[in-house]
């Protein structure tokens, strides 16, 4: 019995002492000159000319990397490395001046020379660029000077400036390109110093920036990628910002709290409830244009997405300029929606397959459309999918009827005009208002193409327009310079500080 | 003896390769082309099939599974998919994570389990043994992630005492490390905790009624005297079953609580592995857990036979 009594207080005594040290360890709180990010993805690697993870570009893009363009937070094509550029009256040959005296962040030197290699490299036979496209319309890039390039592309492209600014298009150096997965090397404003594979990225301020110095001394990214992790972070003060808090419902609890500020933006993510042209009920655009018409789309932002996000009703971005408003093209009604199924030889309902891949998003949403559907009789069978499965099933082997989800490409409203993509749609209208589109590079006349191109899939009903998703951001009150809307996926910090 | 280690050896070697053959199956079976997983969903066909040659997703399944378990064989675990590093460095990295918080987890619910249980014993239907079964109880039915939101609640949020998550590293000291691990390592110790301690609790119960306790007590020996010295040695067998076996659920307990407290660990890895389809990582780290399995209980046989010296005899025949 006195053994058991000892070994209890031995025990009691052990734990206070372990107790005690660890209030001693002062617990980390920010300067005024860091900042730790929170983000909800790891990337796989930190080369962004070399995967479509946004995950990536959140934390190179502007900050580490940058192109010879760049992408503001309102969606304007601003200079980077180029610091100014002429296109010839043809729109084929873009002449672009080059910022001189820049270095990476290994100390050599870029040039006309890096811009060459990064092109070629992306548009090469072994690239494993996620958007080559991008660089398709490229016939030749030739260097006169350390200081200049010229571009010379196949045919027109009114986008071609927007294209260099993506991720996915950054100047990369020949002695390092090799290493950026693990080792990135670039030019922008921070320094990449380590990363801890599933916990944190630490970059830091390059002394040798060439143009405005960033205001941070150094970043922290740290990964949380479950919500409530990342709302127990928030409110311990583990980290100082969510760019994009990953759980909608937990926002009216931040907006309650003094501490935070809260902001609603806008993405280039459309998300749709994709509907399968090329077989089945959805093949006939009747079963679309009902199903349209039975959607109700507050409903399903309130229901998935806790009011956050703006209804469309094409596939384009609100904040755009050339946006056009269609979400009265088909208003909400149950009775038309019920007769355009009868036309369609369905008077007494019909039964839809729809694959949800994991975002919530699509999960919630999935829900709440299949009840707004059985309402005109369609009965919607319900298939989680995992990403993996999905792009397998629906993307590639185009094996669905319905599937929700977001696509957050910007200006990627031409997916309409590609043959053999998933909705399996074929327009020869779209296709040509497409093709006009990027030989046009008068900044009015491609409005006015962009918003045929936006009525003309609004007719069709190609998929069901619902909204676009919100981004909400979430940090410590006196953090300025965050991006509001995300016109990339990016968390631009060039501008970042603390007042 | 020899031949005692020469059968597990044996054992483990089976175990591994059916564990390493059904996970390629398993693997091959699941949808999920890790290249189109990394490419996205705007990717053109001739870079995917670039990607694809690169990865040597393009080689038969056959030559596919030798060519990993021969690598496996000379130390070789492959390279990441998606990180594009070393299989090993990454276990490497994760290992000082996920090692520690499973010790730390262990010796914690040992520490508060088994005297816990002898004391509950010593006190067979006494207020003490009653508040210890209720209380454990409780904490079996607790899920641990449940517990570990609960923790951080208290003290992250409002005391912010601890972080919230995250990992520290150990390159700022032992103590910034531990206290990284200490509120997860609490989270997973309590369920286990208590399971450990119902378990001594009865054993010991047993063994008091047994004839050689009696025969203690009747040459004279105390009551703990005779529980010490006589009764907690021989309750030990199943106690040190049951921690075999909880080994083994603590390591699936890291995934849930790792990813909790957003620890870098092995579970962490797993985790994100599978759901990138970073198929080699999966394959490496599921033989590795499976490895470990295996040893573990290779570890508690061999207790077996420190703690209860007949069972030495018996492996002889």
């Amino acid at each position: 019995m006195r053994k058991i009594i000892l070994t209890a207080v031995i025990g009691i005594a052990i734990a206070f002492v372990v107790f005690l040290v660890l209030k001693m360890i002062p617990s980390e709180r920010a300067a005024k000159d860091t900042l730790n990010m929170g983000v909800s993805l790891e990337p796989p690697h930190l080369d962004p000319t070399a995967g479509a993870a946004a995950a990536i570009d959140e934390i190179v893009y502007a900050n580490v990397m940058e192109g010879l363009t760049r992408i503001d937070s309102s969606g304007v094509v601003k200079p980077a490395l180029a610091k100014s550029w002429t296109i010839s009256g043809d729109g084929l040959t873009y002449t672009f001046k080059l910022q001189t005296g820049v270095k990476y962040h290994d100390g050599t030197s870029f040039d006309s020379a890096d811009v060459k290699f990064s092109l070629a490299r992306a548009m090469g036979e072994k690239s494993v660029n996620a958007q080559k496209a991008l660089f398709e319309p490229i016939a030749s890039v030739a260097t006169p000077s350390a200081d200049t390039v010229v571009i010379t592309l196949k045919q027109p492209t009114g986008g071609f400036l927007f294209s260099m600014g993506w991720g996915d298009a950054v100047i990369v150096a020949p002695e390092s390109a090799d290493n950026n997965k693990t080792n990135p090397v670039g030019t922008g404003p921070f320094k990449f110093k380590s990363w801890s594979k599933g916990n944190k990225i630490d970059l830091v301020r390059f002394d040798g920036y060439w143009g405005t110095p960033a205001k941070l001394k150094s970043v922290t990214f740290k990964f949380i990628p479950d919500p409530t992790a990342a709302m127990a972070a928030m409110m311990a003060g583990d980290v100082d910002a969510f760019a994009n808090f990953p759980a909608p419902e937990s926002l009216g609890q931040f907006r309650a709290d003094p501490r935070f500020e809260v902001v609603v933006g806008s993405t280039e993510g459309e998300t749709i409830l994709a509907m399968n042209n090329g077989r089945g009920p959805t093949k006939d655009i009747r079963v679309r244009r009902a199903i349209s018409h039975a959607l109700d789309r507050q409903a399903i932002i309130d229901g998935a997405m806790f009011g956050n996000g703006t209804p469309i009703g094409s596939h384009f971005a609100p904040h755009h300029p050339a946006y056009v408003d269609l979400t009265g093209r088909y208003p909400y009604d149950l009775a038309k929606a019920r007769q355009l199924l009868a036309d369609a030889g369905y008077p007494d309902g019909l039964k839809l397959k729809m694959k949800l891949p994991p975002p919530s998003y699509a999960r919630r949403g999935g829900e709440i459309i299949a009840s707004q559907l059985k309402k005109i009789g369609i009965e919607v069978e319900i298939i989680p999918v995992e990403w993996g499965q999905w792009l397998k099933q629906v993307f590639k082997g185009r094996d669905y009827d319905l599937t929700i989800v977001s696509h957050t490409e910007p200006m990627d409203i031409g997916i309409y005009a590609r043959d053999n993509y998933y909705f399996d749609y074929k327009s020869d209208a779209m296709k040509k208002v497409m093709a006009d589109l990027d030989a046009t590079s008068d900044e009015k006349a491609r409005y006015a193409l962009m918003a045929k191109a936006q009525k003309i899939i609004s007719d069709d009903a190609v998929v069901g327009f619902l909204f676009q998703l919100a981004k909400t951001g979430v940090w410590k009150k006196g953090l300025k310079g965050l991006w509001h809307n995300a016109p990339v996926q990016a968390n631009d910090l060039t501008g970042v500080y603390w007042q | 003896m020899t031949v005692f280690l020469l059968r597990r050896l044996v054992t483990l070697l089976i175990t591994l390769m059916v564990a390493s053959l059904v996970v390629f199956l398993v693997l091959e079976v699941i949808p999920g082309d890790p290249a189109a997983v990394m490419l996205g969903v705007s990717a053109q066909p001739d870079t995917l099939a670039a990607l694809r040659a690169e990865m040597g997703l393009d080689l038969p399944a056959t030559s596919r599974y030798f060519n990993w378990i021969g690598g496996l064989l000379v130390g070789d675990m492959g390279t990441s998919y998606t990180y594009d590093v070393p299989v090993s460095e990454l276990i490497a990295e994760r290992v000082v994570v996920s090692l520690p918080l499973a010790l730390f987890a262990i010796v914690l619910s040992t520490v508060i389990a088994i005297p816990v249980g002898v004391l509950a014993a010593s006190h067979h239907n006494k207020p003490t043994d009653i508040s210890v079964m209720g209380v454990s109880q409780i904490a079996v039915a607790i899920p641990n992630f449940w517990f570990a939101i609960l923790l951080i609640l208290l003290f992250a949020v409002k005391l912010q005492w601890f972080s919230a998550g995250g990992f520290a590293g150990w390159q700022d000291g032992f103590w910034g490390g531990m206290k990284s691990l200490l509120l997860p390592a609490v989270a997973l110790a309590l369920p286990q905790a208590a399971i450990l301690a119902r378990v001594t609790r009865s054993s010991v119960l047993e063994i008091l009624g047994e004839d050689f306790i009696r025969t203690a007590r009747a040459k004279g020996l105390g009551k703990s005297a005779a529980l010490w010295r006589h009764g907690v040695r021989n309750a030990l067998i199943p106690v040190v079953t049951i921690m075999g076996l909880q080994f083994s659920f603590l390591l699936a307990g890291t995934i849930i609580i790792e990813n909790v407290f957003y620890l870098p660990g092995l579970g962490r890895l797993i985790f994100q592995a599978i759901a990138q389809r970073d198929l080699i990582v999966v394959k490496d780290l599921i033989v590795l857990l499976a490895a470990t399995v295996v040893l573990v209980n290779f570890v508690v046989d061999m207790l077996y036979v420190v703690i209860d010296p007949r069972l030495r005899a018996g492996n002889h025949g």
